[in-house]
């Protein structure tokens, strides 16, 4: 087993004493290779899952294994990229895909060869000498990728990466994130809270339930690859799942609206 | 370009109205002295060796202060930007001194320093060394939690976040904070060599005689010298290195 998560909780304590259970007693395994999407109502915890896998946050109990090592903090063999690019502006492209590569003590010759191998796969190869304020939010999020794919890791963790792109865009990072998965082999844990972005990524689906976060549901997907958003059988699939989830946001909302009520 | 031309109009104006006024003799010229008597006395005191030696002196004296400043400062502005702590105990006096004007250190300097031209690089220090602390730690506080957690996800861990991280996000407020402490250390300067010989005939010391010797085409001459040296290293050194990095860390559009 690749990745192993073992009833997981993280509770989010705020002022004066109150608590918020962000994720209850998640367990869940990937194999390696596998691409998996995460997909749940907003405020479900998934992003807080990501973190905690990157070993960004600590949770509260449960635990989180990577080949069977129990993980303690941030390590290279799990990058994450975020819903942000969250790309260096003082650096210009190239310096940001070598970011990992230069804080490990990479040689500069093997650097650049990684570099330049996974600029030429999103597409950037001709910008590798411009500034992040000279790219479109698209290609922004390209180089983040590159970033994290040039330090290879055995799990990429990616917190909505498209959620603030435009639709076209979005559609072709998904065929480009598809074939990327393909030529890699890499491990993906894909967070979405978009049902048919799930269902055009992932192998397997798992679905979160609102607030606290629990596994609800797993679906698979089996439809041929290269998938798009709008392929019909795709389409069709998404439906029943979308019941699903309608019910979770709305007892989402009516939690809200109880929470209100007891203010009041 | 019309910005350019209404603005030499301006100055063009303004000289030519101080040179009517004084004309008109209201006031005799040692109070009042000529725009032409201002220009003579400064090719008088460039060509006597006079004003270049006082502005290297001054700018020695700017350097030396400023550098420490920079030095003091920043190291200062990450401890305080980092550690809240220091932030609590050592911001909170950073904050209160900043109400101290810095020429007010000189009497406590001379007592220190002895009377050297230390006393005053001491209070050029005092002038700079606060607001660049001040914006330093300002920057260092608002690094972007996104930046961090990404460099940390790519296995940056403890100096390298700094190195490679906080102080390069905190790059554009370390900048202004260095162009406010280097007009804070130049006001501190002038103040202090009004006040205080040092020893050696500075832009500071050239007012003063100025004043002695009722020469006040010498004084305005100086103070002349004084803005435009201001000015100078304003427009050539800190407005395009300032633009530049707004620009790239995405701060501002280009112009």
């Amino acid at each position: 087993m690749k990745l192993s998560v073992q009833s997981l909780t993280k509770i989010f304590l705020h002022s004066h004493r109150e608590s918020t259970p962000a994720l209850r007693n998640i367990s869940f395994d990937v194999k390696a290779g596998e691409f998996i999407c995460l997909l749940g109502p907003s405020g479900c915890g998934k992003s807080t899952l990501l973190h905690l896998i990157a070993g960004l946050e600590k949770a509260d109990s449960g635990r989180i294994l990577v080949d069977n090592q129990e993980i303690t903090g941030p390590g290279r063999n799990r990058v994450l990229i975020f819903q942000e690019p969250a790309l260096f502006p003082w650096l210009n492209v190239m310096d940001n895909v070598a970011f990992g590569l230069n804080c490990a003590g990479v040689p500069k010759k093997d650097q650049t060869k990684k570099v330049l191998e996974y600029l030429r796969m999103v597409g950037l190869s001709s910008f590798r000498e411009a500034y992040t304020h000279e790219l479109s939010g698209g290609m922004k999020q390209r180089v983040a990728l590159a970033r994290a794919l040039a330090l290879e890791p055995d799990i990429l963790l990616m917190d909505e990466p498209f959620a603030a792109l435009d639709a076209q865009t979005r559609d072709m990072l998904h065929t480009e994130m598809q074939e990327i998965w393909q030529k890699t082999g890499t491990t993906i844990l894909f967070v979405t809270h978009n049902v048919r972005e799930a269902f055009v990524l992932g192998d397997r689906v798992l679905l979160l339930s609102a607030r606290p976060g629990r596994l609800k549901k797993e679906f698979r997907c089996v439809l041929p690859r290269p998938r798009h958003i709008e392929d019909f059988a795709l389409v069709e699939a998404v439906r029943e799942v979308l019941e699903d989830l309608r019910e979770e946001v709305l007892a989402a909302n009516q939690k809200d609206l109880d929470h209100e009520e007891l203010a009041d | 370009m019309k910005n350019w031309l209404i603005r030499i109009g301006f100055f063009v104006l303004l000289i030519f109205i101080w040179e009517v006024v004084v004309r008109l003799e209201i006031w005799p010229s040692y109070i009042f002295p000529s725009f032409t008597s201002v220009m003579t006395s400064t090719w008088h005191g460039f060509s006597d060796g006079s004003y270049p030696l006082a502005i290297l002196v001054s700018l020695r004296r700017l350097a030396m202060g400023y550098g420490i400043s920079l030095l003091l400062g920043i190291t200062l502005g990450l401890f305080v930007g980092r550690i809240p702590i220091v932030q609590k105990t050592v911001g909170s006096v950073i904050l209160g001194l900043q109400a101290l004007p810095s020429v007010c250190w000189l009497p406590l300097a001379l007592l220190w320093f002895g009377l050297s031209e230390k006393a005053i690089i001491f209070v050029v220090i005092m002038g700079a060394v606060l607001s660049i602390s001040l914006s330093t730690a300002d920057g260092i506080h608002n690094t972007p939690p996104l930046f961090l957690q990404a460099a940390k996800t790519m296995g940056a861990a403890g100096f390298q976040l700094y190195s490679r991280v906080i102080l390069p996000a905190a790059l554009p407020s370390i900048v202004s904070g260095m162009k406010l402490g280097w007009s804070f250390a130049w006001r501190s300067l002038m103040a202090g060599e009004l006040l205080y010989y040092g020893g050696m005939a500075s832009l500071g010391h050239l007012l003063t005689m100025g004043r002695e010797l009722n020469d006040m085409a010498q004084v305005i001459s100086v103070m002349l010298i004084i803005v435009l040296i201001g000015l100078l290293v304003d427009f050539l050194v800190f407005a395009p290195v300032e633009s530049r990095i707004r620009e790239r860390w995405g701060l501002e559009t280009s112009r």
